[in-house]
């Protein structure tokens, strides 16, 4: 059963992931895309990750693709306009060199990884998010914080970009 | 192999969307072998309230929509953080409660600029 789910589910994302980059209406890139984010959760729950599951389905296929179309949106891009489709070869062929330079060294890799210390058992006993919770509040507190404060510096930088100087100026000085 | 120990909870929802599928498959199938298929140029027409289109639905959005995007993804990953640490609160106790206070606070900053400079008005 595990073998099948996860064919389809990495032969799928490998082809969104394709289409994501080759089809030539914009919109139609981010349903792909949509469609690999999908297919790359379904992969999460085959390795039991349902935290990261959960997750990459409310974050990525929801807010990220959201975000996407609204820039899509922004900046007005007409059907057939292919701006980096001009050394089409070029880039296909540094693309295949890189996949096949990355998939070269994950097989001939002499690091296995680093071994987790909770074994599946008992991250299944007591589920996927309270082990995460856990972890993140008692070994990992400081990174936590310091990603509060990146959210922030993206609030920040988001407005500061985004906002049009006429309505900045709302209060008067 | 560790994962054999896949969720079979979720078989349930497997079915549940192969049913959705093939409801919306059969169901558009039904239609399209059942209804007369007469075209005409002026049936073919996109339209809205039956008025004819005055410009192109390809406009660029106001940048407003962005911003609220853009705050919706990080108010997102807020909850993100704030899920696991619901779940494990009673473990977590007074300290767990301090860390989350400090990372909410942190957030609140940025909502409380983002309010100043009206980012979240919609004139």
């Amino acid at each position: 059963m595990v073998p099948v789910f996860f064919s389809y589910f990495s032969l799928v994302s490998i082809l969104a992931g394709v289409l994501t980059v080759a089809l030539p209406n914009p919109v139609h890139c981010g349903l792909a895309l949509l469609t690999l984010l999908l297919h790359v959760a379904g992969l999460f729950l085959l390795l039991n990750a349902e935290f990261l599951f959960v997750i990459q389905i409310i974050v990525y296929a929801g807010a990220i693709v959201v975000l996407y179309l609204f820039v899509l949106m922004l900046l007005n891009l007409k059907t057939d306009e292919r701006v980096l489709h001009h050394r089409y070869a070029v880039i296909l062929v540094a693309a295949a060199a890189i996949c096949g330079g990355l998939l070269l060294m994950a097989l001939r890799s002499p690091f296995q990884g680093a071994k987790g210390h909770a074994p599946v058992e008992a991250v299944l006993q007591d589920g996927g998010s309270y082990a995460i919770g856990i972890t993140i509040f008692n070994e990992y507190l400081l990174q936590f914080e310091i990603v509060g404060v990146f959210l922030l510096g993206a609030i920040i930088g988001a407005i500061v970009l985004a906002k049009t100087p006429t309505a900045v100026d709302v209060e008067p000085e | 192999m560790a994962n054999e120990a896949v969720p079979l909870n979720y078989i349930p929802i497997l079915l549940f969307m192969a049913i959705v599928v093939a409801f919306a498959v059969i169901s558009l199938l039904i239609g399209s072998i059942a209804r007369p298929s007469h075209p005409y140029p002026a049936k073919l027409t996109p339209y809205e309230s039956g008025s004819p289109l005055f410009s192109d639905a390809r406009v660029p959005f106001p940048m407003r929509y962005y911003i609220i995007a853009m705050l919706f993804v990080i108010f997102d990953i807020e909850f993100v953080f704030l899920f696991p640490w619901a779940v494990g609160f009673k473990q977590l106790g007074l300290l767990g409660l301090l860390e989350m206070g400090l990372f909410i606070g942190i957030l609140l900053v940025g909502y409380w600029y983002a309010w100043k400079k009206g980012a979240l008005e919609w004139e």
